[in-house]
């Protein structure tokens, strides 16, 4: 009844995708998890006239779709005769692309602090940074954590897109399995399901720190 | 000793506080009464350094608070201060929320702060709140955890700000008498509120701000008994 040509080895292989799938992703979102932190933080402080080039700069990569932007960014590592592996270029551009979208996370979770909250720990004694580093963060963080998971989903999903600069990540060998065995609907269902089996703990890391900062 | 000497503030176009002069000694319990925008608040954030003045000088203990090279995080280790809102950490239990500063700024141990924290704790009576969230407690219960918070830091003068003007009626008795309290142990304070029966029953004296101007100081019975000031004497036929 149900017959397929698929091997263990072409399973091999997209299992390989889905390595690089993560490993773009993580490497995405965690650079740009801090570069967002750092922006974040710079915007709060700096206020909206100060800020103006850095939230410029920012909207740009966030307006622009991503293909266009990892084209672009290619032809320019290019032009610039930089040397960078399709690898390193396509990280570049989406760590920069996952922090215009952190960026305005972290912003949205400092501001979420009562600034009398806040005038009341400096009252105590507290630096700046201490302010920020036992305050600040933590509140922020509670309030940042659901956009942030968000986030993380969807760039490890966007990060499919990196196929067009010749990387084998999980789309990419799902395309050439479909072309090769002609059994589209088999090996996209696969596909998804690992799409799935990834994103499923994400979400339910998530969930489970959500559930446990809930007490207060 | 607190030396306010000529303090001008404006916010803007409007001037807050018009030359204020006032010197509060050790051991003095000092309340500041007067409606709404007449300077109070102001006047005790500028004391801690959270606001910056705009003429005048604020010395405490013989440091100028505004003074350039003046170590603000480090004066306000002897300046406790307790405002109308709670403003506890929501993230940290009671017992946190108190040990934080000691252990952070001041550098005790963990060991050192608990033990201070729940002597604090104990002594404004939530001795048996310490490992609850400040959101299970009551307002009354945590305006006086906000104030057990700032005594751990075992400040030289604490500043008090309409302490209980966000709290329900019935609530307001049990923040009274922890201030009662502590006048009455010997703690220098003052204490910014709209509760003329509080004022008169612990004050030394008495000050009354009006439009930025202190219109008029002296002792409770002075002050409330035979009041000079013509915006005092209408302040106070519209609280009674």
């Amino acid at each position: 009844m149900f017959d397929t040509a698929l091997t263990l080895a072409d399973l091999g292989f997209l299992a390989k995708g889905a390595a690089m799938t993560l490993a773009v992703t993580a490497v995405s979102v965690l650079a740009g998890t801090v570069l967002g932190i750092l922006f974040g933080v710079i915007r709060n402080q700096a206020g909206p006239y100060w800020s103006m080039p850095l939230t410029f700069l920012l909207d740009i990569f966030r307006s622009v779709p991503l293909l266009i932007q990892l084209v672009l960014g290619n032809a320019l590592q290019s032009i610039m005769k930089l040397g960078w592996a399709p690898f390193t270029t396509s990280c570049v551009v989406l760590s920069l692309y996952t922090a215009a979208y952190c960026t305005e996370i972290v912003r949205g979770g400092i501001s979420s602090v009562p600034a009398t909250t806040r005038r009341a720990a400096r009252s105590l004694g507290m630096t700046w940074w201490q302010d920020m580093r036992y305050i600040v963060a933590p509140l922020a963080t509670r309030v940042s954590l659901p956009a942030w998971i968000g986030l993380t989903l969807g760039v490890m999903k966007d990060s499919a897109l990196v196929l067009w600069l010749g990387l084998i990540e999980l789309l990419r060998a799902s395309q050439i399995l479909v072309t090769r065995l002609q059994e589209p609907l088999f090996i996209l269902l696969i596909c998804g399901a690992i799409y799935f089996i990834i994103s499923f703990p994400i979400a339910r890391l998530g969930g489970s720190l959500e559930r446990r900062w809930s007490n207060d | 000793m607190i030396e306010i000497e000529n303090v001008r503030k404006s916010f803007g176009q409007l001037e807050v506080l018009k030359g204020i002069n006032l010197t509060v000694e050790k051991g003095e319990v000092l309340t500041i009464i007067g409606g709404s925008g007449s300077g109070k608040s102001t006047l005790l954030t500028c004391i801690n350094g959270l606001e910056t003045i705009d003429g005048g000088r604020i010395v405490v203990d013989g440091t100028d608070v505004h003074a350039k090279g003046t170590d603000l995080n480090k004066l306000r280790r002897k300046l406790g201060i307790v405002f109308q809102q709670f403003n506890a950490f929501p993230h940290l239990t009671v017992l946190e929320n108190v040990m934080l500063a000691p252990v952070k700024v001041l550098g005790q141990s963990k060991a050192e702060a608990e033990a201070m924290a729940v002597r604090q704790l104990t002594h404004v009576g939530l001795g048996d709140k310490l490992k609850v969230y400040p959101s299970r407690m009551s307002g009354g219960q945590q305006q006086r955890m906000a104030i057990a918070r700032a005594l751990a830091m075992s400040p030289a003068y604490m500043l008090f700000d309409e302490v209980t003007s966000a709290l329900d009626p019935q609530l307001v008795g049990e923040v009274l008498d922890t201030l009662r309290m502590l006048a009455s142990e010997g703690m220098t304070m003052i204490c910014v509120t709209h509760e003329m029966k509080f004022a008169r029953e612990v004050s030394d004296r008495v000050a009354f701000f009006h439009k930025g101007v202190m219109a008029e100081i002296a002792p409770p019975e002075a002050l409330f008994g035979a009041p000079k000031d013509a915006d005092l004497k209408t302040f106070l036929a519209a609280t009674h």
